[in-house]
This record gives structure tokens, C-alpha cells and sequence, in this order.
């Protein structure tokens, strides 16, 4: 390969408040070669890219563009020097009112140099300049309202592409995008590589890794765990450093599924997606594994009725189950303890007993008045059983750690029994103590129902669960016993492995 | 329940969501500084004029409020889940001019009137949940728009003319209906409270109202839902709440309570005035707005509209009183307005959650 390194990074660490997020990262970016990051939430990545580009400073290290020091101190100026990020939220790279030609030329209309007035006719020239260069086959005087995911992504390339970039860094990019769609996406990316450029690429979705990958690097805990470039290159070995090394043993006793109690049958969750079927018993519990993006959320959200299967069937008790809202699948007993607690589960200018009560109110009221004493009295024993630590159970929700706040949030969820009980990524920014506690609770409550949890940690699924199942491509690709699991056929699966080989 | 024990059980409501002990100066003063003001007020006007604590000044400070009170506490319920209703003073104006057509062109009793009336502000009420929840229209444009179309619908049966006995009708005739002596209760009969004829039927209206409105927001769970609705709409909605079906009833209460608002408008006017009206959605917005710095609550609720509104009127009693001209009202009840909020969202920081 050579010493061709455009960009090297040294050394770097970042913390904020008292969380290291970064322990010293280095990594050496190569002309004309696609280096893609690998890491779990909260590995570091999104801080490692916001430094690159600008957006924060490093509390320590170097890094060098060609034999230059490289430490933008704004967006802005990472950009001139040559460094560009396409980040993961598609509009925020171009500007809907505007149309194909504007949103090209946007960055030059800002820079000095430019006039007061606006010439219509040059805007037009430039951007089919940087249009014909990307081969970008767009109608530039489309609004970028009316494009496709995929064509706004294109535009916003090709604008970051008119700085004539060294780097490129590519937050996510295909992750509101088809299959179709980010084949396009690729071959733009292969002429960029063509060009001599840098690029950066963050994904978690295994296919578009092989296809591009020259190079796959690790990272996490804030430090690179794993650099693979050997062709071909170990999939399995990049996504495992991913997931930690320490994937031990976890001593749990594993309990058999008793009657069954949930069934899917060749549920498809996606298009073009392979459909899923699955039965759940009582008292087991059972872990959904994949990487981010496989359709976890989906599943999860499909079940508790917020987006109808696009074909196939459930049963709850051997009856017919198909809830068209949340209301409906809760009347049934199905719960869910939803991703992300701020978005989908805090009341913010609730109490915690108040936030507790909050899907089960008519348990809690009498003619429709609210009984704050039963109220209180469910938060308490929540509280206690939970260790959840506050002063009382008429705290508001916004005093406490955010571990106790999902503890809340999960101890909802269990002040009324259940038939299924699915936790989409309970231990979500959560410390391990309190994972512990939310983990022996559900084993201990898990007898009468049947529990599902989706999890994109390993280790998680392997500390909490009768049995794993794992996704990939919005489909389950492998189903493992928790008790002698074969953990290089389930990091195969989790890299999507076991897919291609029963495709081709 | 009358309002000093409606007040005493907020208080309590309130003290109950914290723990009692270590209240801080600073959280003395956001829970009681606004209440502190309105009780300062009233002991400075008593003390500087002649004859302000008198029941029948506290009574008329009551009357003068009434409806800009009832208005802002129907809007309190869309404030509660999120949303907001510009339109309610049309639906009030609206439903006085139907109140007047009923009986004055239709020669309709006085019970037609106001079922007439309410079934305008429901309808109205629902049709602005419908845009906002179905249509995605923002709720401000929506009740805004709303707003102009029933300025402009309420004159087109007239001709822009107000309505009143003996007035032309537009194929020439003449109107021969009168307003009802039941309805014309509704704004001018007092009832006996310790002195004669001291009570207005509209400040009754209010006291029940507010004390409805109240109750239902603060004790029960559909109150209690459409806080968890406007505080954070997907948690309640992955809670099982139908998100829409609270929305859309919260603008039929405003709808609802506009034209009650309506009904004692035209009742006390005893016309239907084309003309009246104007600050109706202004000084009701200003109430309910108001009612955020109330007891440090930062967010609407039924017992600050009250105060919010009891507030307004007090002033302006109290400086009319004074002899201060009464085209200043308007520049008072705005800087009231604005010092309120800078308490709620500076003060309380509430906003940087």
C-alpha cells in the first residue's frame, strides 16, 4: 500500500463533562481509498467525525491534512482546507426551496468574492461544470423538494465534491435509502475514489461494506480496537471488535419456553425483505440481535401496532392479533417499552407517579376521576422494586440520572400484567448497575408473559435471554439456545454472513 | 366550591407535585410572586381610591371579565395539548350575530338561540381540529384562517349591518323578532348574594366554568392525558392515547366555551353589534398567557387563566378608578403580558428543558 496518508490522525482523546468519549484515537486515512468505521452507539464515532469536521475541538492529539497540521476551529474552515462531511441527515446537506443548480453553487454564493446580486445564468454554468464532473444525472433546475432521498443525497455529494475535498467523510449515508438507491450512491463514491479522494465512510450496514470497503476500522470505547485490510477482508473479525472482545460466558439459567403465547407467521416488515416467523412462550425471554439499521425498531414497533406488517399474520393465545394502534395493542396486553426514552416515553413536565400511570389511566381513576393515592401507591412499589433512587415517587422526572429515568420509564410497563412485553434497546444510556437491576427484574416478572427484547449489544443479549435470535436485513437469520450459543456462527449472522450464503 | 376553595385546593395540587420542604426565596417568589402582585394590587387600589373594595366593585371587576375570562379558559384547553385558537373571538362574535338572527329575523325562543350558538362553536371547534389534526395544517394558521372566515361569514346574512328589532332585512322587510326576556337574562339578571341583585347571571357562568374547566384538566384522566399530549404527543401516543381524538376535543371545548362567550355578549348588548367584539381574542389569549407565571406553574392551566384574567380586570378597574386615561388599557394589558411571560420562561427556565 504504501505511505500515501492524506490524513493522520494522532493521539486524539475528547471528554465532555467527566465522559471520556474519546481514549486516544489514531487512524490514517489513504488517497483514492474507502476506510469505513465501525462502532456501536456511543462508541465515539459521531465525536470523532464532528472534530474532523470542525464542529468540536480535541482536548489532546494531532492530526495532519498532507504535511500540514489540520485543527478547524468551524465547519467552514474544515471545508476549505479540504476536508467535507455529508452527514447523515439528508436535508441538512441542501436546501429544499432551492433548486438542483442553486443548492451546487450554495457554498460559492457565500464565499467572498462573490456580488450582491445573484446572476442566474453563471449559477447555471458552475453547477453543470460540477454536475458533468460527478456525473450527476439530475435536471438541475428541479426543486430539491421534489427529488427522491437519494438524489437529495447526490446534490449534496456533488456540493460538498465543488471545494475539490481531500477527505470526504460519509456520516451514514445510505441509511434512508433502498437498495437501488444507494447503488447509485456507490458509483458516485467509486468516482470519487477514481479522483484521488480520502474517504471516510461510517455505516453499520454490512452490504454496503462489502461493497466498498477497502479497509475496515473499529472503534470502540473511544479508541480504535481493530484495523483490517488484508484482502479479503475479515467481516466477522471487524464487526466482533465492534461488539467487544469480552464476549464470555454469562452465567444465567436458562429456562425453556412454556405454552406459547405469541406467534408470527411470514411476517415481511420491508420491502424486498425476507418475512419472519417466530413464536414466543411464557415465561422465556428472548433477545432480538443486529447491527443498527437491520429493522429491529420495525419489528418491534410492527408487533405493538404502529406500522401494520406489510403482509402476514400474528396470534396472541392462539387468537387472531392485529392491532392497528398502540390503544389496541395494549388492550390486548401487548406492551412496549419503546427506543428512546426522551422521544417516545418521558412526559418531561410529569412527576414519576404520574408518568408511571400514564397508559393504564382508567386503572387509575374512578368515573373517570383520578385516584392519586392508588397512583402513588403503584409508583412506590415500582420504586422500591426497582431501586429506582429518588425522594419520593412525586419527584419530577427530570431530576433524576438517566438511568433511574428509563427505570421509570420500563417500570411502567410493568404496574399492569402482560401478555408480551417487547423493550426496544432498554439499556440504552443506561450505567451497568441499573441494567442489572432492570435485567433481574424482568427475569424475575417474566413467568406469566412472554418478553422480547431488542438489543443491539451482544453482551446484553447474552446477560439477559433464554434465547437469541438474531436479524439482519430485516429479516431473522439465526436463532441460538443461550446456553451453549456457537458465537462464531452468530457473529457470522450478525455480519450478514450466513445471508449470502444461502443466497448464491 | 366557590373560588377562594377552588384556589386553596390548586395551592394544593401544586405543593403536592414537590416535596415541602427547603423552598428556596427564589422558588417562593416564581410559586407566589404573582399572586403576591394581585393581592398588592388590590390593598394599593383600595387604599388610593374611594369605594374599590366595595362588593359591587368586586362584582363588576368580575362582570368586566366574564367573558374575555371564559374565552381564555376554552383556549387554556388547546394551550394544554399544544396548540393554540386564534379563531375563538370570531366564534364568540359569530355566535352572538347567530344568537341575534335566530330571534330577531327567525322570531326563534330564546332556547333555540343558545342551542343554535352552541352548536356553532362545536361545529367550528371540530372543523379547526379536523384541519389541524387531518390536514397538518400548523394550529395557528388554521384558526387563524378560521378567524377570517367567520368575520367575513357573520355579515353576509345581514349585509354587514347589525342586527336589531325593527332593522331592514335584505329582501326589504322588516324584522320583527325581539330578543327574549329569558335570553336578556342571561346578561342583565343579578342574583342575591347577602345584598340584592348583586350577582351578575355571567360572573355565575365564569365561577361555574372556570370551576368545570379546572376540575376536569387538573383530576381527571382525560384531563391528564391531554397535559401528557402537549408535554410530549409520541410518548403519549405509544402510551395507547389517541393522540387526534384529544386534539380535536380540545379545540370543541374552546369552540364550546367561545360561544358561551357569544351567547353573554349578545345577551348583554341585547343586538347583534357587527361592531363589538374586537378585543375579545386578544384580552382572552393575554388571560391565558398570564396564567403560566401563576403559582409558578409555567405551563396553562384552568386556575392561572382565572387569575390571569381576574388580574386584567383588576388593573384596569383599579386605574380607571384613578382617573388614568382609558386609552392606555391596551399598553397596560400588554406590558402585564410581556412581564408575565419573561416570569414564566425566564425566570422559571423551564424553556431550556
Amino acid at each position: 500500500m504504501g505511505d500515501t496518508a492524506v490524513f493522520r490522525i494522532a493521539g486524539l482523546t475528547k471528554a465532555f463533562g467527566p465522559n471520556a468519549v474519546l481514549r486516544g484515537v489514531g487512524l490514517d486515512l489513504r488517497a483514492g481509498e474507502v476506510t469505513v468505521l465501525m462502532g456501536a452507539n456511543g462508541a465515539g464515532k459521531s465525536t470523532l467525525v464532528k472534530i474532523m469536521s470542525g464542529v468540536h475541538r480535541a482536548d489532546r492529539g494531532v492530526m495532519m491534512l498532507g504535511d500540514k497540521p489540520f485543527s478547524p476551529a468551524t465547519p467552514a474552515e474544515a471545508m476549505r482546507a479540504g476536508v467535507v462531511t455529508v452527514h447523515q441527515n439528508i436535508n441538512d446537506g441542501v436546501v429544499g426551496a432551492l433548486d438542483v443548480a442553486s443548492n451546487l453553487v450554495l457554498d460559492r454564493l457565500n464565499g467572498s468574492g462573490s456580488g450582491f446580486f445573484f446572476n442566474p445564468r453563471k449559477v447555471r454554468r458552475e453547477a453543470r461544470d460540477v454536475a458533468d464532473r460527478m456525473g450527476l444525472g439530475i435536471d438541475l433546475g428541479a426543486e430539491v423538494t421534489d427529488l427522491s432521498l437519494a438524489d437529495r443525497q447526490m446534490v449534496a455529494i456533488a456540493r460538498a465534491m465543488s471545494h475539490e475535498p481531500q477527505v470526504m467523510i460519509l456520516d451514514e449515508p445510505t441509511s434512508s435509502l433502498s437498495s437501488n438507491e444507494a447503488e447509485r450512491l456507490f458509483a458516485l463514491i467509486d468516482r470519487l475514489k477514481a479522483r484521488g479522494v480520502a474517504i471516510l465512510y461510517i455505516s453499520h450496514r454490512m452490504s454496503d461494506i462489502r461493497r466498498l470497503a477497502d479497509r475496515i476500522v473499529s472503534l470502540r470505547d473511544g479508541a480504535i480496537v481493530g484495523q483490517f485490510e488484508d484482502k479479503p477482508l475479515d467481516y466477522e473479525g471487524a464487526v466482533n471488535a465492534m461488539l467487544g472482545q469480552n464476549l464470555g460466558r454469562h452465567s444465567i439459567d436458562v429456562r425453556a419456553a412454556g405454552t406459547p403465547v405469541f406467534s408470527a407467521r411470514d411476517l415481511r416488515i420491508a420491502q424486498g425483505a425476507k418475512p419472519i416467523s417466530l413464536e414466543l412462550g411464557a415465561g422465556e425471554i428472548v433477545a432480538v440481535t443486529g447491527l443498527v439499521g437491520v429493522g429491529k425498531t420495525q419489528l418491534a414497533e410492527t408487533l405493538f401496532g404502529i406500522h401494520a406488517p406489510l403482509s402476514g399474520t400474528m396470534e396472541l393465545d392462539g387468537r387472531p392479533y392485529a392491532p392497528k394502534t398502540p390503544q389496541r395493542a395494549i388492550r390486548d396486553g401487548v406492551f412496549l417499552v419503546a427506543k428512546d426514552r426522551a422521544s417516545t416515553g418521558i412526559v418531561p413536565e410529569f412527576n414519576i407517579y404520574e408518568n408511571m400511570s400514564l397508559p393504564f389511566l382508567p386503572r387509575f381513576a374512578n368515573a373517570g376521576v383520578m385516584r392519586r393515592r392508588s397512583e402513588r401507591q403503584t409508583a412506590r412499589d415500582q420504586i422500591t422494586d426497582l431501586k429506582i433512587v429518588c425522594r419520593s415517587e412525586r419527584d419530577d422526572l427530570a431530576t433524576l440520572s438517566g438511568g433511574n429515568q428509563q427505570k421509570v420509564t420500563v417500570a411502567r410497563w410493568l404496574t399492569q400484567p402482560s401478555r408480551l412485553l417487547i423493550l426496544d434497546e432498554p439499556f440504552q444510556g443506561v450505567d451497568i448497575a441499573a441494567r442489572h437491576d432492570i435485567a433481574a427484574k424482568l427475569r424475575e416478572s417474566a413467568a406469566d408473559r412472554a418478553t422480547l427484547i431488542f438489543l443491539t449489544e451482544l453482551d446484553e443479549a447474552l446477560e439477559t435471554a433464554d434465547r437469541i435470535l438474531v436479524m439482519s436485513e430485516n429479516t431473522i437469520v439465526g436463532e441460538h439456545r443461550n446456553a451453549d450459543v456457537d458465537m462464531d456462527r452468530l457473529l457470522a449472522e450478525v455480519a450478514g454472513q450466513r445471508l449470502e450464503v444461502t443466497g448464491s | 366550591m366557590d373560588s377562594q376553595t377552588a384556589q386553596e385546593s390548586a395551592v394544593e395540587a401544586k405543593a403536592d407535585a414537590r416535596p415541602k420542604d427547603g423552598l428556596s426565596m427564589r422558588e417562593l417568589a416564581i410559586r407566589y410572586g404573582f399572586l403576591s402582585l394581585l393581592v398588592g394590587l388590590i390593598i394599593f387600589f383600595s387604599l388610593a381610591t374611594r369605594g374599590f373594595t366595595s362588593p359591587q366593585a368586586a362584582v363588576f371587576i368580575l362582570q368586566s371579565v366574564s367573558i374575555t375570562g371564559i374565552l381564555a379558559l376554552g383556549v387554556t384547553a388547546t394551550l394544554v395539548v399544544g396548540g393554540f385558537d386564534l379563531s375563538i373571538g370570531s366564534i364568540a362574535t359569530s355566535s352572538m350575530m347567530a344568537a341575534a338572527y335566530v330571534m330577531v329575523v327567525l322570531e326563534q325562543n330564546a332556547l333555540v338561540a343558545v342551542l343554535v350558538c352552541l352548536a356553532i362553536g362545536a361545529l367550528v371547534g371540530l372543523i379547526n381540529g379536523l384541519i389541524i389534526c387531518y390536514m397538518r395544517v400548523p394550529d395557528l394558521l388554521a384558526t387563524l384562517g378560521m378567524m377570517f372566515l367567520l368575520i367575513g361569514l357573520q355579515r353576509i346574512p345581514t349585509e354587514g349591518r347589525s342586527i336589531a328589532t325593527g332593522m331592514t332585512l335584505p329582501d326589504g322587510s322588516t324584522a320583527e323578532g325581539t330578543f327574549s326576556q329569558a335570553f336578556l337574562a342571561l346578561g342583565r339578571h343579578r342574583f342575591d348574594l347577602f345584598i340584592e341583585n348583586l350577582v351578575p347571571a355571567s360572573v355565575v357562568v365564569l365561577i361555574v366554568l372556570a370551576i368545570l374547566i379546572w376540575f376536569f384538566l387538573e383530576y381527571t384522566r382525560f384531563g391528564r392525558m391531554m397535559y401528557a399530549v402537549g408535554s410530549n404527543a409520541r410518548a403519549a401516543e405509544f402510551a395507547g392515547a389517541p393522540v387526534k381524538a384529544y386534539r380535536i376535543w380540545a379545540y370543541v371545548i374552546s369552540g364550546v366555551f367561545a360561544s358561551i362567550g357569544g351567547i353573554l355578549l349578545a345577551a348583554r348588548l341585547g343586538r347583534g353589534d357587527i361592531a363589538s367584539g374586537n378585543n375579545l381574542l386578544l384580552d382572552a389569549v393575554a388571560a391565558a398567557l398570564i396564567g403560566f407565571a401563576v403559582l409558578g406553574a409555567a405551563k396553562p392551566n384552568a386556575f392561572g387563566t382565572a387569575i390571569g384574567a381576574l388580574f386584567v380586570g383588576v388593573l384596569l378597574q383599579g386605574l380607571t378608578m384613578m382617573n388614568v386615561p382609558y386609552y392606555t388599557q391596551d399598553f397596560v394589558k400588554g406590558a402585564v403580558l410581556v412581564i408575565a411571560l419573561i416570569f414564566t420562561f425566564a425566570l422559571l427556565g423551564r424553556n431550556a428543558r
